[in-house]
């Protein structure tokens, strides 16, 4: 297992890459980016199995994410880069003309690390169930990972998926909930309510698992766990309790910033929130 | 003119079912994914031999479509099954953000197309699904006019690289059409002066019937199979068009962005001649029998007859 506090340290400037990113092209999605942003490194730096300088599409043997929520894009380029799969200069291009780093994640451009085209909210964990079959098919040991918005799963292929995985003992996949509560038009009980999650989840046949989402060591635990979960004829779902916003005290818990960009002003106060760890990009 | 010996009466979905069987043994990386359509797909017979690559997904067409994304991510070959309206209106943004966009190497078989599906009537029967596969980017789409058509399609759509939609039917047809097939080259099928008949899918017959009705007043039509609409071979349409100075276009599929449109957007950019059309005209299908729909949507034989005269009678003012 990595490091704790380098894990965290590395979280810290990937939430600065956020900020600066949705900051530099006044769109984008920092909220949900910033909330996530635990996950992505701890899986990415500890916990999957993968090799970013020598990305392919079909990954053999190799684990995989799959990001369905593709507007917290900004968190997982950030992520990706730090790891290894492009260049960080080329952060700086996000949302730009002629980028590889497209508003919504997308194969179009070849941008290593990215699969599968995600934005139109509630198809990834269909793909991923489909890799997964894949994967057993092949006799590939890869697991593969996903991550969700919560006010994704009022779209209803979402459980087409589930439930499919779950009759079909997909237990090589382990998915993620980025439970914050909030969607773009309001709290997500006001919106569309979600009802009991965990007993939603268990009542279409997954093991479910629950995590603070911004708390690094309880991730770390969780994702250990899961991986353990696996392999037992059941798919494993993680209800990741996160914090929108997290890191930067403005936007904290306020659904105002899933996908408000930060201004001159505002930006400089959320940088001397987040310690610059790694150098900026 | 020509004359073609039907070989058989028989469903062009038996064409793909046969197929995807042989495909099944040939390359291991075909995979079948079905959504409670096993049989009406012709996909039994893959299934039973080949239990580990069938998928039966359930009534969820959307899973369906994005599992087999996620399938050709890996690297296989997936060839999914259901009804044409399933196959492309209810699942049209998963086809566009998951396999188009994402350029998976996916194959969308889709049959009981058109009118001639039949007695289940509108709700089954779809008449815009290839405006809207043609509208796609990154989409090969393809509409095959009898049973030896379809299997050769199915089989050369496995080894194209690429998202592609295969559109076939419910009913059986006279199966007629020559040994041949290569994605994205017209068959000219019969030849002649007057009128060039440009067809698909099923109306390809109903052409030939036309043509063989058309000598009798005494014009001779090339009758020209486009069972590739997207990407149209242009230059089958535009030597033929040049050579009769008159075109009829039959489509089981309403006139709206069908193989009309892609036929006189190919004539108007370059050789505009009068382009008569056969299909639907802005409506939804009915229950009927399959020929007494085609009857009553203007879709017979007679039909491509009048319009081959009404061309022809413009071509000459």
């Amino acid at each position: 297992m990595s490091d704790l506090n380098e894990l965290k340290r590395i979280a810290a400037q990937v939430r600065r890459d956020i900020v600066r990113m949705v900051h530099a092209v006044a769109s984008g999605h920092p909220g949900g980016s910033l909330g996530c942003a635990d996950f992505l490194v701890a899986l990415y730096f500890d916990v999957m199995n993968h090799n970013p300088s020598a990305f392919t599409m079909d990954a053999k043997n190799e684990d995989v994410f799959f990001l369905s929520n593709g507007h917290i894009s900004p968190a997982w380029y950030s992520v990706l880069s730090r790891s290894g799969y492009f260049p960080v200069s080329e952060l700086a291009t996000f949302r730009k003309l002629n980028t590889r780093l497209q508003g919504h994640p997308t194969t179009a451009e070849h941008l290593p690390g990215v699969r599968i085209a995600s934005g139109s909210l509630g198809q990834g964990l269909s793909v991923a169930v489909g890799m997964a079959e894949a994967k057993k098919l092949t006799g590939d040991k890869g697991l593969i990972y996903t991550l969700h918005g919560d006010g994704e799963l009022q779209e209803g292929q979402i459980w087409e998926a589930a439930m499919y995985a779950a009759a079909n003992n997909i237990d090589n996949i382990i998915s993620v909930v980025d439970y914050n509560r909030k969607q773009i038009d309001g709290p997500t009980d006001e919106v569309l309510s979600l009802g009991d999650l965990v007993a939603k989840w268990e009542a279409f046949g997954w093991k479910v698992l629950q995590t603070d989402g911004n708390d690094m060591a309880q991730l770390l635990s969780i994702l250990e766990k899961a991986k353990a979960e696996t392999s037992h004829s059941k798919p494993v779902m993680i209800v990741m309790t996160t914090i929108m916003g997290k890191g930067v005290s403005f936007m904290e818990d306020d659904h105002k910033w899933h996908g408000s960009p930060p201004n001159d002003e505002q930006l400089a106060q959320a940088l001397k929130e987040l310690e610059e760890t790694l150098g900026d990009y | 003119m020509k004359q073609f010996e039907v070989r058989q009466k028989k469903d062009t979905r038996s064409g793909f079912g046969d197929a995807l069987f042989e495909l099944g043994r040939e390359n291991e990386k075909v995979v079948g994914l079905c959504a409670d359509l096993t049989g009406s797909l012709k996909m039994g017979a893959f299934k039973k031999e080949f239990p580990d690559r069938f998928f039966q997904t359930g009534i969820a067409e959307a899973n369906m479509i994005g599992m087999a994304a996620g399938m050709a991510t890996a690297g296989l070959i997936p060839f999914t099954g259901t009804f044409a309206n399933f196959s492309t209106g209810r699942v049209y943004d998963q086809i566009r953000q998951s396999v188009a966009y994402s350029d998976k190497n996916v194959k969308i078989c889709a049959s009981h197309s058109g009118l001639t599906l039949g007695e289940d009537g509108a709700t089954h029967q779809i008449l815009e699904d290839i405006a809207m596969m043609r509208a796609m980017p990154n989409m090969t789409v393809i509409n095959t006019c009898d049973y030896t058509q379809t299997f050769l399609a199915t089989k050369a759509i496995a080894d194209f690289s690429g998202p592609v939609y295969l559109r076939f039917g419910r009913p059986s047809v006279p199966d007629f059409s020559p040994n041949e097939f290569e994605i994205g080259k017209g068959i000219l099928l019969s030849e002649g002066a007057d009128v060039a008949i440009i067809a698909t899918g099923h109306m390809v017959w109903e052409a030939l019937k036309a043509a063989e009705q058309l000598e009798q007043q005494g014009y001779t039509a090339d009758v020209i199979n486009i069972h590739t609409i997207k990407p149209i071979d242009e230059d089958i349409v535009l030597n033929s068009a040049a050579k009769c100075g008159c075109v009829v276009t039959a489509e089981e599929h309403v006139l709206n962005g069908g193989l009309g449109e892609a036929v006189a957007s190919v004539l108007s950019r370059n050789k505009p001649v009068p382009v008569e059309m056969i299909g639907v005209n802005d409506s939804f299908g009915e229950s009927g029998k399959p020929m007494e729909l085609l009857e009553k949507y203007g879709l017979s034989a007679a039909d491509i007859l009048k319009a081959t005269l009404k061309a022809i009678e413009r071509r000459k003012a």
